[in-house]
């Protein structure tokens, strides 16, 4: 087995990329892959909480990285799934703790025991950034339907290709079919005719999101959930399925109307 | 133009303004070119190649293409016909 290395990352701050690895990590996991997620903010520390691990740390990543751990002790286990670990960003050390060569160090140590390493990546394009992608065989870019967020997607599909990373799939997050059926909100083929890159999946707003983020617990174990479904169709995607899009506008699509009515759909 | 129609008509859909605008950005994001410098190199080109031919600088198109997410500089330049000098 050698684990395939997917970063996720997206420019923008707050646009979904920590909530996307969580859910991401654990569909994967659900589908019964052996999953490790890193998270590679250092300082700003938030993969552990919104997985619901925050309680379990003892090392983390810049541990690893300076010799104090192992590998092995620095990784929580998600107990809930089969195979699902964590390592947990440093909270109060400064980026820089942290190289590229390090993450693909750190990468090559554990590839050969897990099917999947999925890293979340810090905003920017600055070091925590490249840092993110060193090691990443694929990137996926995520972004909301706004021009701030769309904008910043471009800059990183920029770098990344001049990084030849292969090419970069984008999630569209948050989108709301309500307005964009008003015209009010940048639709998925506007953004993708924008930014030029093959789709992903595109995660519909949805009230779970935040509902789940407070208890701790991934949207992607909600079965009511729209946006879990999402997630659930990327992981799926990401294994090779070929998983049709969730046509979000159709009145009549299946989620629309689970939308209606577990009322689910940010609407 | 459609900008200023939709503006006036008061039926821009905000989405379409989005989408008009990030277009523009995005080139000059990806050219590091802003318009300024657009229009001079517009003008620079028009002196040069009125050097050599005659043109009629109102009728000419220089724009930023994008095919994907290749840009391309497209210049349409009408001669004219050579008797009408």
């Amino acid at each position: 087995m050698t684990a395939k290395i997917v970063t996720i990352t997206s420019g923008k701050g707050g646009v979904g990329k920590t909530t996307a690895t969580a859910n991401i990590s654990v569909a994967l996991a659900q589908l019964g892959q052996k999953v490790v997620c890193i998270d590679s903010d250092i300082g700003l520390r938030n993969l552990d909480v919104v997985l619901g691990l925050e309680n379990r740390i003892v090392y983390d990543l810049v541990d690893v990285i300076e010799g104090r751990c192992r590998i092995r002790q620095a990784m929580i286990k998600d107990k809930r799934f089969e195979e699902l670990y964590l390592i947990p960003a440093a909270q109060t050390r400064d980026k820089n703790a942290v190289s590229p060569s390090d993450m693909i160090e750190l990468c090559n140590e554990i590839k050969d025991d897990f099917d999947w390493i999925i890293i979340d990546s810090p905003a920017g394009i600055e070091r925590g950034f490249k840092n993110a992608i060193a090691a990443a065989n694929e990137v996926l870019i995520i972004t909301n339907p706004d021009v701030s967020a769309v904008r910043d997607a471009d800059r990183i599909i920029g770098i990344i290709e001049s990084e030849e990373k292969g090419p970069a799939r984008l999630i569209i997050n948050r989108l709301n079919s309500e307005m964009v059926k008003r015209g009010d909100m940048l639709d998925s083929e506007d953004v993708l005719e924008l930014l030029a890159i093959k789709l992903i999946g595109i995660v519909p707003e949805d009230e779970n999101v935040i509902k789940s983020t407070n208890i701790g617990k991934p949207v992607v174990t909600e079965e009511r959930s729209i946006a879990g479904k999402a997630f659930q169709n990327i992981a799926r995607r990401m294994m090779g399925d070929d998983i049709p899009l969730i046509d979000l506008e159709n009145k009549d699509g299946i989620l629309h109307r689970l939308s209606k009515i577990f009322n689910t759909g940010g609407e | 133009m459609s900008d200023w129609f939709s503006r006036f008509s008061g039926k821009t859909k905000s989405a379409d303004e989005a989408k008009e605008r990030l277009k523009l950005v995005l080139i000059h994001d990806r050219t590091d070119l802003t318009s300024t410098a657009l229009e001079d190199m517009k003008d620079e080109l028009l002196q040069v190649i009125s050097n050599h031919v005659s043109i009629d600088p109102s009728k000419v198109k220089i724009t930023i293409m994008h095919d994907g997410r290749e840009q391309r500089l497209v210049a349409d330049i009408p001669l004219k016909p050579f008797g009408k000098r």
